[in-house]
């Protein structure tokens, strides 16, 4: 088994704040991983800090054996990690094919000459990109929606078109911020299938941080818990539904003892 | 009556503000409606003057709007106002004029008017947006990360370097700029006429803001510089490096501004070290005419505040009996921007930031 992600040691000061505390983070090749923990967490400022979005105060982040932390942002995204975030950062005002575009031309940078008096080399590249979109909008489902604004979009497609743009930049790693929050019961059962076709088709190595129980169990193989900043469990479904720090964590300790099912019937 | 409704809740909720800004719209309003109307009534001007206020109108638009496309796109991209980017103008029409010069000197000036006209159009760019890129460098980036006004202030005392610079190199009297042969004299057709010089400079324009729209609509540097308009963060994350967009805003808004100072030099045919201050003011007041930050706004607003500037004199205030009136056209020009900035406090076509950025 080998790792294409390992961080250890992590931690995160904002002032007197511990936001995350020595957390690690161990994931296979085309794992499906977990995060959860209550509100505040931590979960977020990790991943945060996974895309140097910002820089951890101690720890060290190995992807595919390369040391990545403190790099710039834009040069962890071209090492392979792309994001998508709770609530929705799309560019707004951009069409939804543009939109994936960005992440596809920041890959290969094309002279700007060649644009301006449109070399056929320029053609072949614009065709190219315009392809590979057109491609990844069908792999989320988005068919026929390309030429629309992404602020006109309803939401649950705006969320996939999110994650159809993380795609664009190619990546090994795809970090999903709660991909399903907002969503009902017959759409978060789509994402979660989306998801998994991502690992199986694309080969893509997923974490994803995710509040409904009922995801979170029914997707990963592992999940890590956090709570007030330090990792408090860490296992497959089965262990962390048995694991009394967790649904202390969840519920307070005296609910430990009705365990995690009730939990899992509120989704 | 939904009418009478509305009247009702204006009055209602009408504060002394509310009050004097409709005392203000209708003085306005009659002024400009009565000094319209007293000019119709004795006529001093023909067709011909005119269409030649509307011909001036539309070339010294096509200059302001040259320049606020410099302010809006870096505004759009940094929500920060360059106040140096008057004096990148400044300083592409002195590269401008010199390169005219040597030309002349070397003899091709007159030989060759068509290469003269490149070679200027080149060196002006480049000084340009080398000066926008060393400013961005200089006066901005150092100030990015804390969020204060630091760049604001930076770049106005960029502004002064630039003037300072400029008036010891080149010397504080204004300049001639050479003339180019082949656009002099004048053009006739369907009984208008025209001096050639303010068609090359429309024409050039017009084509600039074509050129622009293509890169901001259709290559992938285009399409970064909108998704960092957009939301920078999620922009980094997709690989782009924002610093990179930036200096690039920069450098495409100082050859707009570079193409703006030679079109100013072929139309005034004097530069002075100082007028970067007088057209950047008139190109920022074009920018936010039009919504600063929305490209299609800052053309519109230049065109706008460049005709308003020219025909407004002869339209109400030589009605109203004013002497000189064509030396109010600035106070026109403003009085016109604070107008619309109270009807449409976001300018003509809104602020919005990014939608149909070109």
């Amino acid at each position: 088994m080998t790792l294409l992600l390992s961080a250890t040691g992590i931690s995160k000061r904002f002032g007197g704040l511990l936001a995350i505390d020595n957390v690690n983070l161990a994931v296979p090749k085309a794992a499906i991983h977990a995060i959860i923990g209550p509100n505040g967490a931590g979960k977020t400022t990790l991943f945060n800090c996974l895309t140097s979005f910002v820089k951890p105060s101690a720890g060290e982040i190995y992807l595919n054996g390369a040391r990545i932390d403190g790099l710039r942002p834009d040069l962890v995204a071209s090492h392979g990690i792309a994001r998508t975030y709770q609530n929705i950062r799309l560019f707004p005002d951009l069409t939804a094919i543009e939109n994936i575009m960005v992440g596809l031309d920041a890959k290969s940078p094309e002279s700007l000459l060649g644009a301006l008096f449109a070399t056929p080399a320029h053609h072949r590249k614009v065709r190219d990109t315009i392809a590979r979109a057109t491609a990844l909008l069908a792999a989320v489902g988005l068919v026929g929606r390309g030429d629309r604004l992404a602020r006109h979009l309803p939401y649950g497609d705006q969320r996939r078109l999110e994650i159809a743009r993380a795609m664009s930049i190619d990546p090994v790693l795809l970090l999903l911020d709660e991909p399903a929050a907002g969503m009902n019961p017959v759409e978060s059962h789509a994402m979660l299938e989306l998801i998994r076709r991502l690992r199986d088709e694309f080969g893509l190595t997923i974490i994803l941080i995710e509040h409904q129980m009922r995801v979170v169990m029914g997707i990963s193989e592992r999940i890590t818990v956090l709570d007030h900043g330090a990792c408090i469990a860490e296992g497959t479904p089965a262990e962390i539904r048995e694991n009394s720090a967790v649904i202390a964590a969840y519920l307070g300790a005296r609910a430990a003892k009705h365990g995690m099912d009730a939990l899992e019937r509120q989704g | 009556m939904p009418q009478a409704g509305f009247l009702q809740d204006w009055l209602r909720r009408a504060t002394a503000v509310d009050w004097f800004l409709l005392a203000l719209r209708i003085v306005v309003l009659a002024v400009v409606g009565t000094g319209f109307v007293a000019g119709l009534l004795h006529p001093r001007y023909g067709r011909e003057e005119w269409f030649s206020f509307l011909a001036f109108g539309l070339t010294i638009g096509a200059i302001y709007a040259l320049i606020a496309l410099g302010y809006t796109m870096v505004y759009g991209i940094l929500r920060m106002v360059n106040f140096a980017h008057g004096d990148v103008f400044m300083f592409g029409a002195y590269a401008a004029c010199f390169s005219l010069i040597a030309c002349n000197r070397a003899g091709i000036l007159n030989a060759y008017p068509v290469i003269s006209f490149t070679i200027a159009v080149i060196v002006c760019i480049a000084v340009s947006a080398g000066i926008a890129i060393l400013g961005e460098r200089i006066a901005y980036r150092p100030f990015r990360r804390g969020r204060s006004l630091a760049p604001l202030i930076s770049t106005l005392g960029l502004s002064f370097v630039l003037e300072y610079s400029a008036r010891g190199m080149f010397g504080a009297q204004n300049k001639s700029f050479p003339t180019m042969p082949g656009i002099d004299g004048i053009v006739a057709f369907a009984g208008f006429s025209v001096p050639r010089v303010q068609l090359v400079v429309v024409a050039a324009a017009v084509l600039t803001m074509i050129v622009l729209t293509l890169i901001v609509m259709r290559t992938r540097i285009g399409t970064a510089m909108r998704a960092v308009a957009e939301d920078k963060d999620a922009a980094t994350l997709m690989g782009i490096n924002v610093d990179r967009v930036i200096v690039f805003t920069f450098a495409l808004g100082g050859a707009l501004a570079g193409i703006a100072g030679l079109l100013y030099g072929l139309v005034f045919k004097q530069i002075s070290f100082f007028m970067g201050f007088f057209l950047g003011v008139k190109g920022f007041g074009a920018a936010v005419l039009g919504g600063i930050g929305n490209i299609p706004g800052a053309m519109l607003g230049g065109y706008a505040l460049g005709l308003v500037e020219s025909l407004g004199p002869a339209a109400f205030l030589e009605g109203l009996g004013v002497t000189a009136p064509y030396q109010l056209r600035d106070a026109i020009a403003y009085t016109m921007l604070v107008m619309v900035l109270i009807f449409r406090p976001r300018g003509l076509l809104g602020e919005r930031l990014s939608t149909a950025r070109a």
